[in-house]
């Protein structure tokens, strides 16, 4: 495939990397001259000096042929602009933002980029999982963007220790797919899976509730679902 | 009419000053409160210091309640980001985006906003100006 990179930063960078390493034909394009050297020193000729915003720099990238377009800068109103660039005056079939405001999502969905990668919400989640007082954490969202992967741990002073799954009432659009325990590892739950202390429960389960989710796992109480 | 614009540069004020001494209800939003002082003394609309990216401050402008929204920061893709949050996410009837590149200028034009480019116009105008 034949794909463009938008910023060369440190995403840029390694994702760059990445993608050589698979064997796909790639081009960062970077703002920033010291950037430019610096990746044309690592990977070779695989960088180009210019702003992926401006119609002629695209061109002499090669735009119109380009599989994907995958916009890593800093910023996000030119990684929207980028790829709406892409989109609509190159036809590039795929693109890929990064998003630093997660508020910015629905703007984003709405312009018709095809995937968002928010990078704050995925720190958090990273930073949430080590945190022993957060019981839920979102893992990612399924390209089917109703729907999100979680996961919730059994605290062992928890209600759901001793339980099988079969006790909860689930949500109608909810899954439990994994169980993974400290020491018995993963296995395939059913409903008489019986939980224990620190077991990963792995779920899917609409986008806006999973907190619900949360509170049928852990016995809160159920608050009114979000938007 | 309720205004709400982003970008308090030389045109952005005289365009607010413009639009407030007409009668109209103009909010200006600048993240700099120092480019305020380009705004004309009688001026007797509102100047907030906040993004116009940014939902919080465009509600606390009166987005929702707004008939246009106006973009005319210095930089293309805020301009264009901003108004597509106005046009999309707080449906504002109106939206006009000042875009320098022609090229991005035509294309959100193609894609609904108002659109204008400073760079055309100056060039058409010197172009004019030169004759023959």
């Amino acid at each position: 495939m034949y794909i463009i990179i938008s910023g060369g930063g440190e995403v840029g960078y390694y994702l760059a990397r990445v993608l050589l390493s698979e064997g796909h034909e790639i081009l960062v394009v970077e703002k920033d001259g010291k950037r430019c050297d610096l990746i044309s020193e690592d990977m070779g000729e695989v960088v180009l000096r210019g702003d992926c915003c401006e119609a002629r720099t695209m061109e002499e990238v090669g735009a119109s042929r380009a599989d994907m377009l995958i916009a890593v800068t800093g910023d996000d109103d030119d990684n929207l602009v980028v790829c709406q660039v892409a989109k609509h005056k190159f036809n590039v079939p795929h693109t890929i933002a990064r998003i630093k405001n997660p508020r910015r999502r629905p703007l984003f969905e709405k312009m018709g980029i095809d995937r968002i990668v928010s990078s704050t919400e995925l720190i958090l989640a990273h930073i949430e999982q080590e945190l022993p007082s957060h019981p839920l954490v979102p893992l990612l969202k399924l390209s089917h963007e109703r729907f999100e992967m979680v996961e919730v741990k059994v605290a062992p002073d928890s209600k759901m220790v001793g339980k099988k799954l079969g006790d909860f009432k689930m949500l109608p659009n909810s899954l439990v797919c994994l169980v993974v325990g400290k020491e018995k590892g993963p296995r395939i739950p059913t409903m008489d899976t019986v939980l224990e202390a620190e077991d990963e429960i792995i779920a899917v389960t609409e986008s806006g509730s999973e907190e619900n989710l949360r509170n049928i796992l852990t016995g809160m109480k159920q608050s009114t679902p979000r938007g | 009419m309720k205004v709400v614009m982003m970008g308090c540069g030389r045109v952005g004020a005289r365009l607010a000053g413009m639009l407030d001494s007409e009668g109209h209800n103009v909010t200006i939003l600048d993240i700099d409160a120092y480019s305020f002082r380009r705004i004309p003394p009688d001026f007797e609309g509102e100047a907030l210091v906040g993004s116009g990216t940014d939902e919080e401050a465009l509600v606390k402008a009166g987005i929702e309640e707004a008939d246009i929204f106006v973009a005319a920061t210095q930089g293309d893709n805020q301009n264009a980001m901003a108004s597509q949050i106005a046009k999309h996410i707080f449906n504002v009837p109106r939206v006009i985006c000042r875009i320098y590149d022609p090229i991005r200028q035509e294309m959100y034009q193609e894609l609904g906003l108002e659109t204008v480019s400073p760079t055309k116009i100056g060039a058409d105008a010197l172009r004019q100006m030169i004759g023959g």
